[in-house]
């Protein structure tokens, strides 16, 4: 059934305290396309990746994924089905070289992590997954860095990397493009323009150009409401979009 | 790398050669003190593989030390005196077999890690510590209360248990045992250090949310490592009562958690053959400071601190650098 969603998010609200981060949010991604979210600082975008992968637990609603209720389930159990994500704030292991960080995105893929003896370096599939990762974000000649060495950029590049080595069903990307530079965040959008045709993206970014120039749809997400779902197009003529988040200017 | 290789061979070569030299000279107190340090280097690797690798500060493994060494004591106490360990529900006859008592300490230990783990690991940081720390206390005080076998004063064994084609009351011959048992769980840390599965355990010590990203549960990892960290402490444990023919209650005691750890520092947290380094130099300078003075732990205090301020990383980190990541 190439009409239902991937992934399906229904009447998600989340408060901290008296703030409502989140407020009935409903989002679908469907295979194929890339689901840009978008909203001024603050707006809940991040919280609403953290619900959705299971970081956080919501206080009502549910997240449907492949078909499948996923709401109760951890993080780790929603990977295993099929999510992949980087995070806006980077998330590695930072002590690990940048293969070895790409190598456990290989083991998780594999599933066999209660493997004592043979030695994962070692081990050509999981570096050769490792590596083809490295090389379709282009970090193939930092392989052997320390990842505290890394830029923020280039740490934005492995978080890529990694989620590709589990060929998840979908991608929840955060900011992917935060720090890569113009030449950077070129290159990535080319090469996420590619990727949707392996498995849809879940985009939060605020880089407009790549947005605009990659997003099949765009959900606007102010102070934990999304008040606009639709095309490129649909969004920049939107009267209250232009309003509440893009102001009045002439950019758009 | 090369550094800490070199460093492995030498500390490796060291423990052969200091009771080697001393068995010619005929000076056995040397060989009981290079055995010493074998065994608690053992304890310590089985400490390092939770705390080093894993980040699980334990401040309880006494009581894996203590269940090892009252499964040796136990079971060697009803087979000189004829009786059953139990008759319900099976027969448990007592027994002098190294191996055997070797297997029952291992599996003992880490049944209890497994118990005290899945408990303990649903805390963390000071609560973690705190709650080790508990357990082995409870230990402890049953030890004491176990009239059975010897309470408070402890059980003494006559003759050293028995190992197949060696005289095990030899000084040497019982080096020998320990110095090859420390020799396999060395392989054996270090090839589970580089495995898949050490190497998301390392990745939750460094960041947990990285570990769930790639699907894994840190909870489990923990849990496994614990219980492994607690199995290798435990034969530590049937390997020095083996050594004293003795167990009392003060193998379970605080202290010895507490010297377990301190092994671990000292060599180096996370290095496989960190707690070589550090029990070797914990045993020399209980043996030179504690001739000079029976407050020698003031001096050890001393020393710990300046290990951990400036050295960033115990002997190891001192002479063979920042651990690099293999390969
Ligand atoms: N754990 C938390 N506890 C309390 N408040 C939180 C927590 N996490 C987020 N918030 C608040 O919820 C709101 C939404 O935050 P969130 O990080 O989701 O925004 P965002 O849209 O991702 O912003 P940005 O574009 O800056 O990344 C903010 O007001 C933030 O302060
Ligand atoms: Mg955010």
């Amino acid at each position: 059934m190439t009409n239902n969603p991937i992934l399906a998010v229904r009447s998600l609200t989340k408060s901290f305290g008296g703030l409502v981060a989140s407020k009935n949010i409903n989002i679908d991604l469907y295979a194929g396309e890339i689901h840009a979210l978008i909203g001024p600082n603050g707006a809940g975008k991040s919280t609403l990746i953290q619900q959705i992968t299971g970081g956080l637990t919501s206080d009502e609603g549910e997240v449907y994924f492949d078909g499948q209720e996923i709401s109760s389930l951890n993080t780790a159990a929603r990977t295993r089905l099929g999510m992949g994500r980087t995070f806006q704030i980077s998330s590695l292991a930072m002590e690990y070289t940048v293969l070895q960080n790409v190598v456990l995105g290989a083991i998780g893929f594999r599933g066999k992590v209660f493997d004592f003896f043979n030695n994962a370096m070692k081990d050509r599939e999981l570096i050769n997954r490792a590596e083809t990762a490295l090389v379709q974000v282009g970090l193939e000649d930092f392989r052997t860095y320390r990842t505290s060495d890394l830029s923020h950029g280039q740490r934005r590049q492995l978080e890529v990397a990694v989620a590709l080595t589990l060929s998840p069903k979908a991608f929840l990307m955060d900011e992917p493009m935060a720090g890569l530079g113009a030449e950077g965040s070129k290159r990535l959008t080319g090469f996420l323009d590619e990727l949707r045709k392996q498995a849809p993206i879940l985009l939060i970014e605020h880089d407009m150009d790549a947005v605009f120039s990659l997003a099949d749809r765009i959900s606007v997400l102010v102070y934990g409401e999304i008040i606009a779902t639709g095309s490129v197009d649909e969004i920049r003529q939107n009267p209250q979009v232009r309003s509440a988040y893009l102001g009045e200017e002439d950019t758009l | 790398m090369k550094k800490e290789m070199y460093l492995n061979i030498g500390l490796m070569a060291l423990m052969l050669v200091v009771p080697l030299v001393a068995w010619v000279s005929d000076e056995p107190f040397w060989i009981t003190l290079a055995t010493r340090a074998v065994i608690f280097a053992i304890a310590g690797i089985g400490l390092n593989f939770a705390l080093g690798f894993g980040g699980l500060v334990s401040f309880g493994h006494a009581a894996f030390f203590g269940l090892g060494g009252y499964a040796m004591g136990i079971l060697a106490y009803h087979a000189q005196t004829y009786t059953p360990v139990f008759e319900w529900p099976f027969l448990l006859e007592g027994s002098k077999s190294m191996l055997l008592i070797w297997l029952v300490a291992i599996v003992v230990s880490a049944l209890a890690a497994l118990a005290i783990g899945a408990l303990s690991l649903r805390t963390t940081g000071v609560y973690f510590i705190m709650i080790t720390l508990a357990f082995g206390q409870m230990f402890y005080y049953f030890s004491i209360s176990w009239s059975t076998y010897g309470g408070e004063d402890g059980l003494p064994i006559y003759v050293r248990n028995e190992f197949p084609g060696l005289n095990t009351m030899d000084p040497i011959q019982y080096f020998a045992i320990c110095y090859v048992v420390l020799t396999l769980i060395l392989i054996l840390v270090h090839r589970m250090s580089q495995s898949s599965f050490g190497m998301m355990l390392q990745a939750a010590r460094q960041n947990e949310k990285r570990v769930q990203a790639v699907g894994q549960t840190p909870y489990s990892l923990y849990l496994v490592a614990f219980t492994i960290s607690g199995a290798i402490t435990g034969l530590a444990g049937a390997l020095f009562a083996d050594l004293n023919r003795f167990v009392s209650p003060t193998m379970f005691s605080w202290h010895v958690s507490g010297e377990i750890m301190i092994f671990v520092i000292l060599g180096g947290v996370g290095r496989v053959f960190g707690p070589l380094a550090g029990a070797a130099l914990y045993i020399l300078l209980e043996h030179t400071l504690g001739g000079l003075s029976e407050y020698w732990h003031i001096y050890l205090g001393a020393l710990l601190l300046g290990v951990v301020l400036f050295t960033r990383g115990g002997i190891y980190g001192l002479f063979a650098g920042r651990e690099v990541a293999h390969d």
